[in-house]
């Protein structure tokens, strides 16, 4: 498996450490309510086709990068800098 | 028909004509009182349970594909009872002495081999988290002995006690763990739940979950409605989406795991080793195969294969720790899905849907519970109660905080149990 | 027998090799299984279940039969295929599986008991007593399982691993493969070809055919030649593809030096290949399948491919009275390249009643072969004629029920092949690999010339797939043969007929699986253990679905395949991980003080990746304990100093630096002063503890944290997601500077006059008091001090950039003997900090919360951090959690164990009664006694009870009283002296 870096260019899988879902980048407020931050704590979509999920190019330029990938047949579709991610969701 | 020696001899006197099926393959009826849904080992189990201990038979196993195609049919075939946290403890404690009767249970030889399982540990912090678990083992009332650097080499000499990165300061030995034969297990709860009345349904996929204020109704499948007054969902890495048809979203996510064997060997590992520096677990198979695997890949996948990172970096777990396997030669490596929670620890609870319920977050560690979950879960089915030793695998316990059991210690992220 | 105008062999290369001890001759050139058969030998090996008599079945990696051992003592090599290994002079091999001889072989007598052994019968027996599986019946199976053995000695081989990179990787250098190359390496594409076998050329090295008006062993040559003059091309012989990956990703095996007496230097053995290619050709050829008839598994009976290239590659007749049998065109070739070569051919049988052949010697047609004689090897062959047997003298019969496409690696991404009716075989399925086509026979282009011509076409796609046009040279000339097949899958017998001749699973077998219900060809294979042996089925499985799929009134499509599953042939594990024998399993970490600590002859330990001095042994000390009784009394009495480089160090700067610590920490670090220090603890998301440290700032937008050795890289990666992935547009940056430091722990109530000597600035209670830190010189060297203490004594940690790291150490031991102190190991530290109750991941391990270590008054209610919510769940901050306290012995039994479970005193030690545990222990020299840190139910309000301690695995019970963890100078005075 290879992930497009968007710094670093197409890498190998073994220079990154995955974390899980995207919607880490989606912290709720500290007083969302027990339901909301369960959610997010535990909770997943868990979806059997394309997710959005957090790699970190941890042996590359340490960036955090939000991948679009699919579950089933492992294709990489693209990768963003999560900052950017984030920094575009406000 | 009943297996044994003399009936061996018998068909084999007369041609082997008059084998008759294991199981039978009948359509699906308008209606069962409990409809389980996924046909690997925890929902076969649960069937068979579902007969014999609450005599519920009016019962449907509804599969996809065919029976025990699941991860019953994918692993590394280990059978323990060597968890140290309360809830794990009683449970798997219970589940391993189910094994131990199942064949007379089953008349179906499940190949369930004590041979002993030792968790090599490798610094004095190791050795103190091990003994931790051991006297956790014995507090249960199973068996745990700790053994030092000196009675390790004794007993599995070939280890690397010379050379290795993490020396061997000793393991943890769990003798009545062990190994059985993974297909078996899925055919004789299958064979043993058919001839008490359950109906094995293969290549039935079920796609909706019908669901009236609030009760189950029944489930929508390829072969047509099928109405059920409970529905009991089994469904390891595909629990999300069984779980989604009821509008339920889960604290699962799904990994692959592989694992490996190779070419038959004549015997040279007679234990279940496990080495605790680099994520490698491996026995012999009886038919000589070394049956061994790692950690899972990592990335969420419902691929069922991984890939070379992992594959790699368990040949060198192996390699490093017991390099007199160098020369087996790796004939196969395939992957299962996991349904990885996100304490490591699974969930056998009701949901907030009468009559619907809840078998899934097994990790990569659900083979071993095979049995303990179909009793389990086969009693909560029939009782709406908790059986006493799976009373802690709720639901809502990540909610409350209340009895968490993360026996890795790595926390809620769920590809690191 | 050896043909003498035959063969690409190099006669004037003679070789001497022994098999079974005896010793034979053969050619640089020969396999082990061509030179075995020229020399006339047809038993090399014992079947798996029924230790059947097998010879030679195939030329190739399929090889299903003749499985050998190679070599012997440590170099022992087992279920090595005769048909691919090639021999050298000294080469070894020997039969396995058979005891006590191969001709004479015990259990052989299984056999005879066949009838009781069919498919699945050991599911239905030995389970009676149930005592006696684990002590008869299982070792009494598993001696008998088995193939080769390990030699049980550690693999003393040299393997490699290494990764390639290409445009296009061919694999399969026959007639498609060596096409497709060399039209996509005139383009100037990185071509890399590979192929398992040591001649590249593929069926073209076997068969009597012309290419070009050469033959096409000629032609072959010719065109390996040219590419091995291109630039761009690799060539990669007696390299196998063992697996498709994702993204483009290809596992290789290249068996180096297999072939080699001397293996020279450090050559490896194999080499591990990861290739990643843009694009991948698939031209992996054929492979011959057999068919099921009585006793169609004697020595003797081989594919008819595979007597065609022992006849043309090798120059050997496999026998003196061949009979041939097929259903397809391609078996008549063998039956006439034999013939021609002089060959007596007894009978050419085809199954076909209107096959259209012709040729000098019986032919049958509509025939079928019904049984075979032979004990050893084949001496006849039963041929049904119209209703009437016909018993044929041969002693070779070569057997063809067609050819499979190669189709694995295209299922090895869960794709699922086609069958194909024209050719009776499955097909690849197109896209079943992203990147990957399928040209030549792979493809189901079942001659030579539509094997070229796929080839083309493939080629010129995947150049244009690649911005580029491949030159479209005129094809070759070669044969355009039809490929006539009808299927014949088993032919009706009374005996066994053989399907998976290792496993010696037969056509019974199957319908004995169909008949017990056993319809999914997932359940067949599983329950026959057809296609589970080394060659998983390669001339077996697909016969095996279409009887399957015939006893339950199926289609083969509706039947299907099981799954082809990497690797595509069997990879040692030492190519995989043999670079990770010894130390190469993980990287070391040595800190600058390494050298010295190793001259002081103190045992060094794991920390991690890290090295850390356990214990600095002085004259006379026999234990440990010694040692670190020394060293704890010498620090509380005069000084210590120790290493504590491994901790990690991260330098944090920029205008938010203290938004980010005041996030990820409970407490509060903006508000920490200038040159001052602060304890910190954090968590993770889900509430846990983390990690602790202390953070030092250093000015106003600079602060360096320090992190638990096990945590430094966790930590760095949790302050990358905070600052990426939650708070983008703070402006922080900050960089790991374990490495650039060493740093060392100056501790006791000698520590100021210690230090003095190395810093002038005023370092006196007044001027530097507890937790302060700053920049300062140490004896001319940019350097930091800080005042901080994990041993409860007046405590400096002193950092400077690391390449002084060594002379500084050698330096502060130097004049902390002076001071009657010295250096201390991680013994006496691990004492120090249990005497005071500090904290090590043997307590926040992973489960433990803040409230459970009495910490929960270091969460800041006045902003929210990482882990806050989650920490406030009840069951989090339930009294009932076993929380932190510490623990002292007053029973008879004095000794404390990591690891042992607390109870009530009167309660028996189970489950139900489980109080908490004890995490860490250590004799204190200081109190006199052994002290204990654990976790207690509802611990900090049982302060001065009784407990009982049980450690069953160690045989040791104690009564503890529950204590303050702060167990000495709990007023901290010490500290701040």
């Amino acid at each position: 498996m290879r992930i497009p870096c968007p710094i670093c260019g197409e890498r190998d899988r073994r220079e990154f450490y995955y974390q899980g879902d995207a919607l880490a980048l989606n912290r709720p407020d500290p007083d969302a309510g027990d339901v909301v931050w369960n959610d997010y704590i535990h909770n997943r979509d868990n979806s059997a086709g394309v997710t959005r999920d957090l790699w970190h190019h941890e042996a590359g330029c340490s960036n955090w990068l939000v991948v679009t990938r699919n579950t089933v047949t492992h294709e990489v579709l693209g990768a963003e800098l999560a900052s950017m991610v984030k920094g575009e969701q406000g | 028909m009943r297996f044994s020696a003399l009936r061996i001899l018998k068909e084999g006197l007369t041609g082997n004509k008059g084998w008759s099926a294991h199981w039978r393959d009948p359509d699906p009826k308008d209606e069962y009182d409990v409809v389980i849904v996924g046909g690997g080992g925890h929902g076969l189990s649960t069937a068979f349970y579902l007969a014999k201990e609450h005599g519920i038979t009016n019962v449907a196993v509804l599969e996809r594909g065919y029976i025990g195609g699941g991860n019953v049919g994918r692993n590394t075939t280990i059978v323990r009872a060597n968890y140290g946290l309360p809830g794990n403890s009683e449970f798997y404690s219970h589940s391993l002495k189910l094994w131990e009767q199942l064949e007379d249970e089953l008349n179906y030889n499940v190949m369930h081999s004590q041979r002993g399982i030792i968790n090599l540990f490798h610094s004095d912090g190791q050795r103190d988290a091990f003994a931790r678990r051991g006297n956790a083992m014995v507090n249960q009332g199973d068996d745990a002995i700790l053994m030092n650097r000196d009675q390790v080499r004794d007993m599995i000499p070939y280890l690397n006690f010379d050379s290795l990165r993490f020396p061997i300061y000793g393991g943890l030995y769990h003798p009545r763990g062990g190994t059985a034969r993974h297909d078996a297990v899925a055919w004789g709860f299958a064979r043993g739940a058919d001839q008490r009345g359950v109906d094995l349904i293969q290549n039935c996929e079920v796609t909706g979950i019908n669901i009236e204020n609030g009760k189950v109704r029944g489930v929508e499948t390829s072969r047509g409605t099928i109405r059920a007054k409970k529905i009991a969902l089994a469904t390891a890495g595909r629990s999300s989406q069984t779980a989604a048809m009821a509008g339920m979203r889960l604290p699962i996510e799904s990994h692959v795991l592989q694992a490996f064997v190779t070419e038959g060997i004549k015997p040279v590992i007679d234990h279940v080793i496990s080495f605790g520096m680099g994520h490698f677990y491996i026995s012999q198979s009886d038919k000589g195969g070394l049956v061994f695997g790692g950690d899972i890949d990592f990335y969420a996948s419902y691929a069922s294969r991984g890939n070379l990172p992992m594959m790699e970096h368990v040949m060198e777990a192996g390699m490093s720790l017991m390099p007199m396997i160098g020369k087996a030669k790796v004939l196969r490596s395939w992957g299962g899905i996991m349904d990885m929670s996100p304490d490591g620890s699974p969930i056998i609870d009701k949901t907030d849907i009468d009559g619907l319920y809840l078998n899934c977050g097994w990790c990569y560690g659900g083979f071993k519970a095979v049995p303990g979950s179909g009793f389990s879960y086969a009693h909560l089915i029939a009782t709406d109660r908790h059986h006493e030793p799976a009373a802690r695998f709720r639901l809502d316990r990540f909610q409350t905080g209340y009895g968490l059991m993360d026996e890795e210690a790595t926390g809620s992220q769920h590809n690191l149990h | 027998m050896r043909l003498s105008d035959y063969g690409q062999i190099d006669r004037g290369n003679a070789i001497s090799f022994r098999f079974d001890g005896k010793t034979y001759g053969g050619f640089q050139g020969d396999t082990l299984a061509s030179a075995l058969l020229a020399n006339d030998v047809r038993l090399v090996a014992r079947s798996f279940k029924y230790h059947r008599p097998r010879g030679i079945l195939s030329a190739g990696s399929e090889e299903p039969n003749a499985i050998v051992t190679v070599g012997s003592g440590v170099h022992q090599d087992p279920n090595v295929r005769a048909t691919v290994q090639e021999i050298y002079n000294g080469f070894e091999a020997n039969s396995q599986n058979r005891w006590p001889s191969l001709k004479h072989d015990l259990l052989s007598v299984n056999d005879l008991m066949a009838p009781f052994l069919s498919a699945g019968f050991y599911y239905k027996t030995f389970m009676w007593p149930r005592a006696f599986w684990e002590k008869l019946y299982e070792p009494v199976i598993r001696r008998a399982a088995g193939l080769g053995a390990l030699s049980e000695k550690p693999n003393e081989d040299t393997y490699e691993r290494a990764y390639a990179h290409c445009d296009v990787l061919v694999i399969g250098a026959g007639p498609a493969g060596l096409w497709a190359a060399y039209q996509l390496a005139q383009t100037g594409l990185d071509v890399i070809l590979a192929d398992e076998d040591f001649r590249m050329g593929g069926r073209l090295n076997s068969e009597a055919d012309q290419i070009g008006g050469k033959p096409a062993a000629d032609w072959a040559a010719d065109m390996v030649a040219q590419l091995d003059q291109m630039d761009n091309v690799r060539l990669m012989t007696r390299t196998t593809v063992t697996g498709a990956y994702d993204g483009g990703t290809y596992g290789a095996v290249e068996r180096v030096s297999h072939h080699m007496n001397d293996r020279g230097g450090d050559r490896p053995l194999e080499t591990f290949w990861r290739i990643h290619a843009k694009r991948a050709v698939l031209a992996a050829g054929a492979l011959e399948r057999t068919i099921g008839f009585s006793n169609n598994d004697r020595p003797g009976i081989m594919q008819a491919g595979a007597a065609r290239s022992y006849l043309h590659r090798y120059g050997v007749a496999t026998g003196k009275r061949v009979v041939v049998f097929g259903n397809n065109d391609n078996a008549f070739r063998t039956a006439h390249d034999l013939s021609a070569a002089g060959v007596e051919i007894a009978a050419y049988v085809d199954a076909r009643a209107d096959a259209t052949i012709d040729g000098d010697f019986p032919i049958y047609r509509g025939t079928q072969v019904t049984d075979t004689k032979g004990r050893l090897g084949l001496s006849s062959v039963q041929i049904t004629d119209g209703g009437r047997n016909h018993n044929i003298a041969a002693d070779c019969l070569a057997v063809s029920g067609g050819w499979n496409p190669t189709v694995h690696m295209t299922c090895h991404m869960n794709g699922r092949p086609t069958w194909d009716e024209t050719i009776a075989s499955f097909v690849p399925t197109a896209g079943s690999i992203p990147g990957m086509s399928v040209a030549g026979s792979a493809a189901g282009h079942m001659s030579t010339s539509a094997c070229f011509e796929s080839a083309q076409d493939i080629a010129a796609r995947v150049a244009g797939d690649l911005g580029t046009a491949t030159p479209a040279d005129p094809l070759p000339t070669a044969e355009h043969a039809a490929y006539a097949i009808e299927p014949l899958w088993a032919v009706p017998g009374k005996a066994r007929a053989w399907l998976d001749y290792q496993n010696d699973v037969t056509v019974k077998d199957i319908k004995q699986a169909a008949q017990e219900n056993f319809r999914s060809v997932e359940h067949m294979k599983r329950y026959t253990t057809q296609g589970m042996a080394t060659d998983q089925g390669k001339n077996s499985n697909v016969a095996a679905l279409a009887l399957l799929a015939d006893a339950t009134g199926r289609g083969i499509p509706e039947t299907g395949t099981t799954t082809f599953r990497p690797p595509y042939s069997p990879v040692a594990i030492a190519a995989m991980g043999g670079e990770a024998r010894g130390t190469g399993f993980a990287p070391e970490r040595f800190t600058t003080s390494h050298a010295v600590a190793k001259d002081m002859a103190a045992p060094m330990i794991e920390a991690g990746l890290w090295y850390r001095p356990s214990y600095f042994p002085e004259h006379g000390e026999t234990t440990w304990r010694q040692s670190c009784d020394r060293e704890v009394m010498m620090v509380r009495e005069n000084v210590g100093v120790c290493d504590v480089s491994t901790l990690g160090k991260i330098d944090i700067q920029g205008k938010d630096a203290a938004k980010l610590l005041d996030f990820i920490y409970t407490n509060m670090f903006s508000t920490l002063k200038v040159g001052r220090v602060r304890y910190g603890l954090m968590l993770r998301e889900d509430g846990h503890v983390m990690d602790d440290g202390t953070t030092a700032r250093l000015g106003e937008n600079h602060y360096v944290m320090t992190t638990t050795t096990a945590a430094a890289g966790l930590v760095m990666r949790h302050l990358d997601f905070v600052t990426q992935c939650l708070h983008p547009e703070w402006d922080v940056s900050f960089i790991s500077v374990t490495e650039q430091w060493a740093q060392f722990a100056v501790a006791g109530p000698k520590a100021r006059d210690l230090l003095s000597n190395f810093v002038e600035d005023d370092i006196s209670n007044d001027a530097f008091g507890f937790m302060q830190c700053g920049a300062m010189n140490v004896m001319g060297v940019p350097g930091r001090l800080f005042r901080i203490s994990f041993s409860g004594e007046m405590g400096y940690e002193v950092a400077v950039p690391a390449r002084y790291g060594e002379s500084l150490f050698r330096l502060l031991i130097a004049k902390a003997k002076e001071l009657g102190g010295g250096a201390y190991g991680m013994e006496a530290l691990n004492v120090l900090r249990i005497e005071k109750g500090f904290i090590t991941h043997a307590e926040i391990h992973g489960r433990t919360t803040v409230f459970d270590i009495g910490m929960e008054r270091m969460i800041s209610a006045k902003k929210d951090c990482i882990g806050k919510t989650a920490a406030a769940r009840p069951g989090m901050v339930d009294p009932d959690r076993e929380r932190f306290v510490g623990l002292k012995p007053v029973g008879t039994v004095k000794q404390l164990t990591a690891g042992a479970h607390l109870f009530n005193e009167g309660d028996a030690a189970t489950r139900v009664n489980d109080q908490g545990y004890i995490t860490s222990v250590g004799y204190s020299p200081t109190l006199g006694h052994f002290m204990g840190l654990g976790f207690l139910r509802n611990g900090p309000n049982r302060i001065g009870e009784h407990v009982k301690m049980v450690d069953h695995l160690r045989g040791v019970e104690a009564v503890c009283e529950v204590i303050d963890p702060v167990a000495f100078d709990p007023e901290g005075g010490r500290l701040r002296a």
